[in-house]
């Protein structure tokens, strides 16, 4: 008896809790609307069936509970009625394949009018490049990924002159107009993940890969790694204005081509902090290491040179350069307290790791550790 | 000729033959069903800790690598070495020989391996929290190339000790299911056609093939990524940038180990449903003194599922960058089969119907099985339907679609399974108090875990996130999150009182004899309860009928036990006869 109420009660608290409770669909930016749609006439016809079915057990609970003296009736199976219901679940079936199948052929031909963008997707940060004045990338390949050339664009090709790069995390694109994202990974499994959007798609090592949709209202959205992708996986973020057209083409004008930054390199002589900003970056350590003082999966490098720090164990250590220096070759010996040892030793040649050391202590000065 | 009346026992001769290197499927079944409890309470034990993060994160010093390895060891201890380990190591093992009237599995040496193997698994498991940089922590699919690189949690040791535990495990599931299958075709006693058997052996039947079919695209996955691992090759990596540095590899594909993983992980789902499916219909016509409804469709649903479980793989990977037409493919056959699937509930609530519904804890982990695994399957007509699961596909959804259909109502069976068998198994039962506060905690506190979780994925908060401080998602998700953690933790925590009870009742419960439900089917019908060594004494049961002849109008007794000759009680079991007539 009680396992009625209780059936009852799910059913009811299930449909109350659609209408009452505040989780629903993040509010849609994109086309997709027929998407949402697909979902609302699933999640109807699932419903229904689910307090019909849980109902209907109560039901029979009540009904035919032991009784002294009953029997159960004797009947083996009814055909007609076993038909019967196999019809109607078919009838459910092709109600929500049909629509889901009919959607999904739009979702998988991107009009060719689109404006396309590539999402480069790394551990654990995201960056951007578009086509250019040629409306024509360059070709690429992860071969030529270095830290003066993290998209890993072919120097060679003269299409790829004039592609436009973003080192992210954010990008622009305009609003009302179909745009087509292709996709490549550097490293492992990404996926460029915006709720508002709906349509998502995984970036794949060895792969292009690509979804379209068309951003319907302006505003400012996160942009988040939907595929498991190691540590700070979490922490993969970034974000996409949608904005008015003409905001959007002066914003791209604003950025540098692929020939203007390998100009700007070879003139700055490749020294200092500011490329050890740039090996930071493409060696994705910023992804757990924040420079705004906002703890992450590792210290924050804020304040961090010079700085007393509290080690696992409790002895204390100043992060002078040599322990900088012992932390990027061999990070799982001297962990600051309420860390872990998950950081991969890095494997950068002197140079390098001088740019960097340059580098925290410049974010050291520019804003003094507090104590 | 039925399977050997007079074939050699081995008969056990000191304890350690007899409970130890003990060839007995009852004894083997105990073994594997201890082991994998066991196991599973680790497992039980990581959700917690998992949960811990999501609801209260950065409150109990938890880290993100610890938080990754949590979630990975919790989900494939749970699906490989509880859940397949019990319906098929546990229930096959224990109910196959004694629900067809045979002596004992086909092979019984090779059954006594088949334990050992998995044991061995489990350890080599348990043993990489003890390695250098702990167990791997690159969720329970192990995707390359980030299961194997610099960036995830265990990758020097622990997913090395991940592949080769599978593999043993493999290696175990293997000599086990050719004895399953084996004494099913081979060993049944006379009279036992195959359409007389219960639903259990028609689910653990053909659970067993799907495994012995889907296990091996595992094992040569697991193979082939110790290869990239240690010898590097490259099956599944591409050129590759890991943390600013070139590697060696090139030319794999990361999607060909998905497909191999999901041809496996597909039919996985079904390796567990099935023998599920088997045991509740069985329990409700037992408990609902009523034969199963529609019992030929019954079993032509359990093959058919079985069957189409192996064209529908691709549905877990609508967004994983394959050609994307397959969609179209994968999204049919997926809905498709719903309807055998719809079928078998359907004929579950029809066999509740004018029945004789006896309210036995067995029976309320039955219908708590029907209610959770019609909503986890119904969520399932979300994910498979291609364009419907995309917004949802990687969000909090699919962690409750897949907890609600292949965690929590398998596991209702489990728990339903053993309330029913234990009097068989003991002698004793179990206390019905407990075990009824047991079902009510369980049962409702999945729901509080489970129902809300499907709207965090409505809203689009992305599963398998160590933290999710963004600004799309409102606190009161936040809260809830909490909320789901405090009731996880509670229904977690209440399992004890299942344990206390299992041991309890093994020494103290009430004697059952040898039918306390009264049921049909051959294993309630040996002369020694709890069955000693070869199950039967000097002969072998004749069976006469098939399992489900109870309330037969005409008979004395609201059931009429399968072996009952119809000389002594004239009525029941005609109608297949009739059936098969016409």
């Amino acid at each position: 008896m009680a396992l009625a109420v209780a059936l009852v009660l799910i059913a009811v608290v299930a449909v109350l809790f659609q209408f009452a409770s505040p989780w629903w669909l993040t509010p849609l930016a994109s086309n997709w609307k027929l998407m949402d749609d697909t979902l609302l006439i699933t999640l109807v016809i699932t419903g229904v069936v689910f307090v019909a079915i849980n109902l209907f057990i109560a039901y029979a609970i009540v009904r035919f509970r032991h009784r002294p003296g009953h029997r159960a009736a004797f009947e083996p199976h009814n055909r007609k009625l076993e038909w019967w219901l196999t019809g109607i679940t078919t009838a459910g079936i092709v109600a929500m394949l049909a629509p889901g199948l009919w959607v999904y052929a739009d979702l998988i031909a991107a009009p060719k009018d689109a404006l396309v963008f590539e999402v480069v997707g790394q551990q654990w940060q995201w960056r951007y490049r578009f086509p250019g004045k040629d409306g024509q990338f360059g070709t690429s390949d992860v071969r030529f990924v270095s830290a003066a050339n993290p998209f890993g664009l072919n120097p060679n090709d003269p299409n790829a002159q004039d592609d436009v790069l973003v080192a992210g995390p954010e990008v622009r694109i305009p609003v009302g107009k179909p745009v087509k994202v292709l996709q490549r990974s550097l490293d492992v499994l990404h996926n460029f993940y915006v709720p508002q959007f709906r349509v998502k798609m995984d970036l794949v090592p060895g792969l292009v890969t690509q979804f379209w949709f068309t951003p319907t209202r302006t505003g400012r959205f996160e942009i988040m790694c939907a595929e498991y992708c190691g540590t700070a996986h979490f922490n993969m973020r970034g974000h996409i204005v949608v904005e008015e057209p003409e905001r959007f083409q002066a914003w791209l004008a604003a950025q540098p081509t692929f020939a203007q930054l390998a100009k700007a390199g070879a003139a700055a002589g490749d020294v200092g902090a500011a490329r050890g900003r740039a090996i930071a970056q493409s060696r994705g350590c910023l992804a757990c290491h924040s420079l705004d003082g906002t703890p992450g999966v590792g210290p924050t490098w804020k304040g961090l040179f010079g700085a007393t720090r509290t080690l696992v164990g409790g002895t204390q250590v100043t992060a002078d350069e040599a322990y900088l220096r012992r932390s990027i070759a061999r990070p799982g010996e001297q962990i600051v307290q309420g860390f872990a040892a998950v950081m991969p030793p890095a494997d950068l040649d002197e140079q390098d790791v001088d740019a960097v050391i340059a580098f925290i202590k410049e974010i050291a000065v520019a804003a003094p550790a507090k104590p | 000729m039925p399977y050997a009346d007079d074939a050699p026992l081995h008969e056990p001769r000191s304890f350690v033959t007899k409970y130890i290197w003990s060839q007995d499927h009852k004894v083997i079944a105990i073994q594997y069903t201890v082991t994998a409890m066991a196991i599973g309470l680790v497992a039980l034990v990581l959700s917690h800790l998992m949960r811990l993060q999501i609801g209260f994160p950065g409150r109990f010093d938890i880290s993100a690598g610890e938080y990754y390895q949590y979630v990975t060891m919790h989900g494939m201890i749970m699906v490989i070495y509880l859940l397949t380990a019990i319906f098929l190591g546990g229930f096959g093992n224990y109910l196959i020989p004694l629900m067809v009237g045979a002596r004992d599995m086909v092979f019984p040496y090779v059954n006594m391996l088949s334990y050992w193997a998995y044991l061995l698994a489990v350890l080599v498991l348990v043993a990489s929290f003890f390695v250098p940089g702990g167990p791997t922590g690159a969720g329970w699919t192990l995707y390359p190339p980030q299961a194997i690189l610099p960036g995830t949690p265990g990758t020097d040791w622990g997913i090395v000790l991940m592949l080769v535990s599978l593999a043993i495990f493999i290696v175990a599931a293997t000599m086990g299911g050719l004895n399953y299958v084996t004494t099913v075709l081979q060993a049944r006693c006379r009279g036992m056609t195959l359409l007389r058997m219960p639903l259990t052996v028609w689910g653990i039947f053909t659970a067993t093939i799907l495994a012995l079919l889907a296990f091996p695209a595992l094992f040569v996955s697991a193979v082939m990524m110790l290869f990239d691992k240690l010898l590097g090759t490259s099956f599944f990596m591409p050129a590759i940038v890991s943390m600013g540095r070139q590697l060696e590899h090139s030319g794999g594909s990361p999607i060909l180990f998905q497909h191999l993983f999901w041809f496996f992980g597909h039919p996985e789902v079904y390796i567990v449903a099935l023998p599920a499916f088997g045991i509740i219909s069985d329990l409700i016509a037992t408990h609902a003194r009523k034969n199963i409804f529609g019992y030929r469709m019954m079993v032509w649903a359990i093959v058919a599922i079985g069957g189409l479980s192996f064209v529908v793989w691709a549905h877990h990977m609508y967004i994983s960058g394959m050609n994307p037409y397959f969609g179209f493919f994968f999204a049919t056959t997926t809905l498709i089969i719903a309807i055998p699937t719809a079928i078998k509930v359907y004929n579950w609530v029809l066999t509740l119907w004018r029945g004789d519904i006896h309210l036995t804890t067995p029976m309320l982990f039955a219908i708590g099985f029907i209610s959770t695994f019609v909503i986890g399957g119904l969520t399932g007509l979300f994910l498979g339907n291609v364009s419907v699961d995309i917004p949802l596909s990687d969000t909090y959804f699919v962690v409750a679609h897949f907890h609600m259909v292949m965690g929590v109502s398998p596991i209702l069976a489990v728990f339903g399974g053993i309330y029913h068998w234990f009097p068989k198994v003991t002698g004793r039962m179990m206390d019905e108090r407990l075990g009824k506060l047991h079902f009510w905690v369980t049962f409702i506190g999945t729901y509080a875990i489970y129902f809300p979780m499907h709207y965090l994925g409505f809203l689009g908060m992305p599963r398998r996130y160590y933290e999710s401080n963004y600004d799309f998602i409102p606190q009161s998700a936040h809260d809830l999150n909490a909320f789901i953690t405090i009731a996880a933790l509670a229904v977690g925590a209440f399992q004890i009182v299942f344990l206390y009870n299992l041991v309890w009742s093994t020494f103290r419960g009430k004697p059952a004899g040898a039918n306390p439900w009264r049921a049909t089917s051959l294993e309630w019908q040996t002369p020694d309860t709890p069955p000693v060594h070869g199950n039967w004494g000097a002969r072998l049961p004749v069976v006469h009928r098939w399992a489900y002849d109870y309330s037969v109008p005409g008979a004395p007794e609201d059931f009429i036990p399968q072996t009952v000759p119809h000389e002594e009680v004239a009525v029941g079991g005609e109608h297949l006869r009739a059936e098969a007539a016409t």
